[in-house]
């Protein structure tokens, strides 16, 4: 292949990721694909390694189909694969960490060869069980689960898979629409490569996969090559389920590659935050991906310098039957242990930890008596909000600014027009970076009650509650975040930070989501920014008896 | 009507047209920043001249600008404050909480154009359905403006919880400001945006607030000097939404002017579509910075109503401030002549976004640019001639472009520099061609059916490659392409488009009540147009359309749905409509699903009088170059190419490629196997061979 050609078809089967995973937004049933963009598409070559990967999408989903494709292969050899045939499968082990994570495999045919693989993941809303959410107490307790699978054997549908899983789940047409989607955002992208290979006449992705591979690899490699070799350990404490749980890791850097262990993690859980190991894989990967060769293209080669591997049993590498629900909960908090220990070799590149795992609280109405139906008109939302970033060497944190996960928040007025809540206060909490050379940034408090009075239900997965995000070089914690109820009357009543609970009859609900952590002495920042704090009032001096 | 001015001004040029009886006389001349409406007094002076018209002799002048855009980017607006319900003022600036960069962990998000400190929390509250909770304190206000005026506040915002739904509280505020601050320049969310989404609305709203004051003193103070030079004709600006507006409505809602330059563009494409009876076209608008691709069906551009004002990384979607307003809808990539060409570790060719601008530009303009842009592979490749670029204003050099294509890209990947240029060109057009199709595919259009109108200075450089990769056959080359924008006004309809929230489920539709809100949005609009002149009781005059924003019920996005061509107003015609667009987008529908409504829209749309339908060659234009013979590089091996001036194309012939067709601000390339045509209207008419 000559070098143009490689430059061409290159970028063109990165745009070919990427229009995949637009169609894949654009014809999503479930809000948080459509919204938050929870999903990712991808292409493979005939040995189930990804080639390319669509930017969209967040890094859970990023990571964890990448491996994918290749498990699909040791079940369904190429050899048997047919035209028209599309694979799928919601197995948390084989796919992205949990049920409600559909992904479906495409082989694409040229002159009746398989010369290549899409896959796509999304988030279905729901896939029966006790719905999404921590409180489960092993897998089977969340929901169906279907082992890899034919959706569609020679272009003739799996019916009684279909009718399987419709009558498994709440809302049957989402999820069979959902299933459409991800099959007809494959078949964008098996269009588009056959477009592509016609125009640029190339027989199949052999050559060129090997050089994108090996670019790749080469590109990662000459970046961990600029770094110190050694082991780098860190340690980090969060709230958990209902006890504290450890995540520990030991990034291992040589020439080899980066190697992150989780030796020294809590052991699994009784209940659903429990992590596997694709999910630890994926996040821990991304960590190291924010700092080191973050502009090269994420793919089979430039993953394979990264090597993510945890003990059997412990919460990141938990094994069928635990529950896994959750997962998320824990698994953004991975990032923030992997920079951790990449500070110790990257000190000017490292962020401080921020709040980390987003605050995705279900509201749902409670059940009234008839007689009382306005006050019990039944509703569901599951707004998002974040807390603050941990500090940049250089720069502040984000206020308010979701990381690892690349979600977006939802409208108070959408949520007011949804529901019977108010939103009283969605605003900065002052004073909750954690002061520094370079502050953390902010977290908010959200204030909300009942339109009229009713008691309403919240169902809760927030962290760092007990445990904040922290600073580092002398930069203090963030502070972290607060769930209590306000009444009348009565004295402030602080909830737990996970599980569900009733607020009472015209009360208020209050969240503050955590800040992050600050970067080095607060008494060397600069005098103009410190003054900018007050003066906007993100720093009040009753907090700072140094000023 | 028969004799038109129409004035661009641009972040460079600014562009001045004269249309007579479908004569065309055209001049640029430098932006004057310090007091704009200077350089576009020069420019009127010089087309006057050489027209021989006498200013008292003008029936109307179009204007379009990039001012307040340029305000925005610059943060060079008034020093404005934002009134607000208590509980949100930091609404604009957590935005929606999320990163435009995935990977980059020092991104920044966009500065808020109000600091935190002018942002106040009034006591109050409304609900969605417009009742109130808690009622306006008028007290708070009177302190909180007292020591907003002492601190040099001179615009406010006015953007309360739902205002949109019931703007009483919203009305108050703004009648205590205009009795008791008068000298307070005042926008209300509930006039400039009336829609749901609180980050939006104030986003646009502040927006608005911002550039009010800076746009109305530039506007009466143009106003004035054109009445001083004698001209007394009415002046209608370009909006972003494609079409004209008055200049008090273009003062009260400053924000509706960004953009105005590209709207002009699409508006030009449009207007050749029409008389070319084009059911389908992709405009392809190519300049120093960014290439703009809009989609126009049935002589309509693609309309939305979200755009983002200044995308400060990359270009990305999220890295700028967000404004509803009317728009037409294009995907703009920063791919244009400057943009620089560099090759990173991973040994691939990467075009822009950043570009060399025009000053230092492209190393083959010697004016200190090191870098290597698209305009120096042009050069490279021989589709450029170095004598007499941009009118002959610059000498360009063939052996800088040389040097620095092979020192940057060549070496690097062992090209020798034709080839590296080659794959310069290669990659910048395919990033286009990408980026075309996937717009066509986010509205579930289709592209290879398309003729593409090709505009902008270096567009005609490009286009006939980028068609081909999009599959298709033909590409018009307008007349004046360098002078688009200005010529589009000249094109553009009058339009106003208003917009109201009022969120109604389907299953509880309530008719009567969107009849009501519809008429008096029309008499809202009707406003507009009347006194832009249009006899809006002219019903062949006047179009009108209305949409839906709707969407299943709990879904993220609304898709608009067009409303006249229902026959009823019940909920089973809504349904049906929103299933047909639905449809067209996704595929497929959800029988039983509810179905939810969020926004209104209604716009009304009349042509300008006196409109011409020829795109007569200008005058100013008289080509030094000669007829003659050029080598260009095609990939493999160097090929003998005609040379025209495109003031000798003669309209009966035929004529083939390998060819170059040279004019003062453009240059077309025509490869091998494709062959050219010259329309009446001298539109340069390319027909690609050899594809299916």
């Amino acid at each position: 292949m000559n070098e143009l050609k490689i430059q061409l078809a290159w970028n063109r089967l990165l745009a070919i990721v990427e229009e995949q995973a637009q169609v894949l937004m654009r014809t999503a049933f479930s809000t948080v694909v459509r919204e938050a963009g929870d999903l990712s598409a991808g292409v493979f070559n005939v040995s189930g390694d990804m080639l390319a990967q669509a930017v969209t999408g967040t890094p859970g989903h990023v990571n964890s189909m990448a491996d994918s494709v290749a498990k699909f292969l040791r079940k369904f050899p190429l050899s048997t694969l047919m035209p028209g045939d599309v694979l799928l499968t919601n197995d948390p082990w084989d796919g992205t960490g949990h049920l409600n994570d559909f992904t479906v495999v495409t082989p694409v045919f040229r002159d009746s060869r398989c010369i290549a693989l899409f896959a796509a993941t999304s988030h279905v809303a729901d896939v029966g069980g006790r719905g999404f959410g921590p409180d489960a107490n092993d897998v089977f307790e969340e929901g169906l689960c279907i082992p890899m699978s034919y959706l569609f054997k020679a272009g003739v549908r799996n019916e009684v898979l279909l009718d399987i899983l419709k009558a498994n789940v709440r809302d049957p047409m989402v999820a069979e629409g959902d299933l459409y989607s991800l099959t007809a955002c494959n078949d964008s992208g098996a269009t588009a490569l056959r477009d592509m290979l016609d125009d640029l006449k190339l027989h199949d992705l052999d050559a060129l996969g090997a050089v994108i591979l090996q670019r790749s690899r080469s590109a990662m490699l000459a970046k961990v090559a600029e770094l110190q070799a050694g082991e780098y350990a860190y340690e980090m404490t969060i709230d958990g389920y209902d006890t504290p749980v450890v995540l520990s890791a030991t990034v291992t850097v040589s020439a080899e590659g980066i190697g992150v262990d989780f030796t020294g993690t809590s052991p699994v859980s009784a209940k659903g935050i429990n992590v596997p190991l694709p999910y630890t894989q994926a996040y821990a990967s991304f960590g190291v991906r924010c700092l080191v060769g973050n502009d090269v293209p994420n793919n089979a080669g430039s993953l394979s310098v990264i090597h993510v591997t945890a003990p059997a049993d412990c919460l990141v590498n938990a094994r069928p039957p635990r529950a896994v629900s959750a997962r998320h909960a824990i698994g953004q908090m991975l990032p923030d242990v992997v920079l951790g220990c990449l500070h110790r070799v990257l000190p000017q590149a490292v962020p401080a930890e921020g709040a980390s795992c987003i605050w995705n609280p279900v509201f749902m109405s409670t059940l009234g008596a008839e007689s009382d139906r306005l006050a019990h008109l039944p509703f569901v939302i599951n707004p998002i909000f974040n807390g603050g970033t941990g500090a940049r060497p250089q720069k502040d944190g984000l206020s308010t600014t979701a990381f690892p996960s690349g979600v977006r928040t939802t409208s108070c007025e959408v949520n007011e027009a949804t529901s019977p809540l108010i939103f009283w206060r969605k605003e900065y909490t002052p004073d909750s970076g954690g002061a520094g050379a370079l502050r953390g940034g902010l977290g908010q408090t959200i204030e909300i009650s009942h339109r009229f009075g009713a008691p309403f239900i919240v169902s809760k997965m927030f962290d760092r509650i007990r445990y904040p995000a922290r600073g580092r070089a002398g930069g203090a914690d963030g502070r972290p975040g607060r769930v209590y109820v306000m009444q009348e009357g009565e004295p402030l009543r602080d909830l737990p930070g996970k599980g569900r609970d009733v607020i009472p009859q015209g009360a208020r609900l209050i969240l503050q989501t955590p800040g992050g952590g600050g970067v080095g002495d607060p008494l060397a920042r600069d005098a103009e920014k410190v003054s900018a704090d007050l003066e906007a009032g993100l720093v009040t001096e009753r907090d700072d008896g140094d000023f | 009507m028969s004799i038109r001015l129409s004035v661009d001004i641009g972040g460079t040029f600014t562009d001045v047209v004269l249309s007579q009886l479908g004569h065309l006389t055209t001049t640029k001349v430098l932006t004057t920043h310090a007091d704009p409406a200077l350089g576009v007094m020069t420019g009127i002076g010089a087309v006057l001249e050489r027209s021989a018209v006498s200013p008292s002799q003008i029936d109307l002048v179009l204007h379009g600008t990039t001012l307040a855009t340029n305000a925005l980017i610059e943060r060079r607006g008034a020093p404005t404050a934002l009134l607000t319900t208590a509980g949100h003022r930091d609404v604009i600036e957590m935005a929606s909480e999320n990163r435009f960069e995935q990977y980059d962990v020092n991104i920044d998000r966009p500065a808020p154009l109000v600091p935190r400190r002018w942002r106040v929390g009034v006591p109050e509250r409304m609900t969605f359905d417009g009742q109130i909770l808690v009622p306006l304190d008028q007290s708070v206000l009177t302190s909180a403006l007292d020591k907003l005026l002492s601190e040099g506040v001179k615009a406010v915002a006015i953007g309360y919880f739902h205002s949109y739904a019931n703007a009483e509280h919203e009305q108050q505020t703004a009648a205590l400001i205009a009795q008791k601050y008068p000298q307070l320049s005042v926008s209300r969310s509930s006039m400039v945006c009336p829609e749901i989404r609180e980050y939006e609305r104030l986003s646009t709203t502040v927006a608005n607030a911002y550039v009010k004051p800076l746009m109305s003193k530039y506007l009466s103070s143009l106003a004035e000097q054109l009445r001083s030079r004698g001209i007394k004709a009415q002046v209608l600006m370009m909006t972003s939404g494609g079409g004209l507006t008055t200049l008090a409505a273009a003062a009260e809602y400053p924000i509706r002017l960004v953009e105005s330059g590209p709207a002009g563009g699409a508006a030009l494409a449009a207007d050749i579509a029409r008389a070319a009876k084009l059911d389908q076209v992709l405009s392809f608008d190519m300049g120093g910075t960014t290439a703009k691709i809009c989609l126009i069906d049935q002589g309509q551009p693609q309309h939305s109503r979200s755009f983002e004002v200044d995308r400060s990384y990359r270009f990305k979607k999220g890295s700028g401030l967000p404004v509803r307003i009317p728009v037409v809808e294009m995907v703009e990539i920063g791919a244009g002549g400057g943009s620089i060409v560099t090759v990173d570790p991973l040994q691939r060719i990467q075009v822009g976004p950043a570009s060399a601008g025009s000053e230092p530009g492209p190393a083959c303009y010697g004016r200190g640019g090191e870098a290597v842009t698209v305009t120096d592979a042009d050069v490279v490749l021989g589709h450029l001639i170095p004598d007499g670029f941009a009118g002959g204003s610059i000498q360009l050099s063939a052996a800088r472009a040389e040097v620095a294509m092979g020192s940057s890209v060549g070496q690097a990947l062992g090209l020798d520099n034709q080839q590296a240029a080659y794959a310069a060109a290669q990659i910048v057009e395919e990033n286009m061609a990408s980026a075309a199709r996937a717009h066509a595919s986010e509205w579930g259009k289709a592209l290879h059916e398309r003729c593409l109108i090709a505009f902008g200075g270096a567009a005609p450089l490009h286009a006939v490659a980028l068609a081909s990769k999009l599959k298709i056959n033909t590409v018009r080359v307008p007349p004046g392409a360098g002078v688009g924008s200005a010529l589009g006004f000249l094109r553009a309809p009058i339009r106003f488009e208003v917009v109201r929230s009022r969120y109604m489920r389907l299953g509880g539709l309530q008719a009567a009540a969107v009849a009501a809100m519809f008429a008096e949005m029309r008499a809202e609009a009707a406003q507009v147009l009347m006194d832009a002149g249009v006899d809006v009781a002219a019903k062949s005059q006047v179009r009108e359309q209305r949409q839906a924003y709707m969407r299943y019920a709990g879904q993220g996005y609304e898709i608009a749905v067009d409303l006249d061509a229902l026959s009823t107003t019940d909920e089973a015609a809504f349904r049906g409509g929103f299933e047909v667009a639905y449809t067209k987008l996704y595929g497929r529908t959800i029988p039983d699903m509810d179905i939810e409504v969020l926004s209104w829209t209604l716009a009304l749309t009349a042509p300008q009088l006196g409109q011409i339908e020829s795109l007569a060659t200008n005058d100013d234009d008289t080509d030094k170059h000669a007829t003659g013979e050029r080598e260009l590089f095609d990939g493999q091996t160097w090929v003998k190419a005609q040379v025209m001036p495109r003031a000798q194309l003669v309209a009966t012939e035929q004529y083939a490629g390998p060819m170059l067709v040279i004019e003062a601000q453009t240059t077309t390339v025509i490869p091998a196997g494709a062959c050219l045509e010259i329309e009446q209207d001298g539109t340069l008419l390319i027909t690609l061979g050899g594809r299916p």
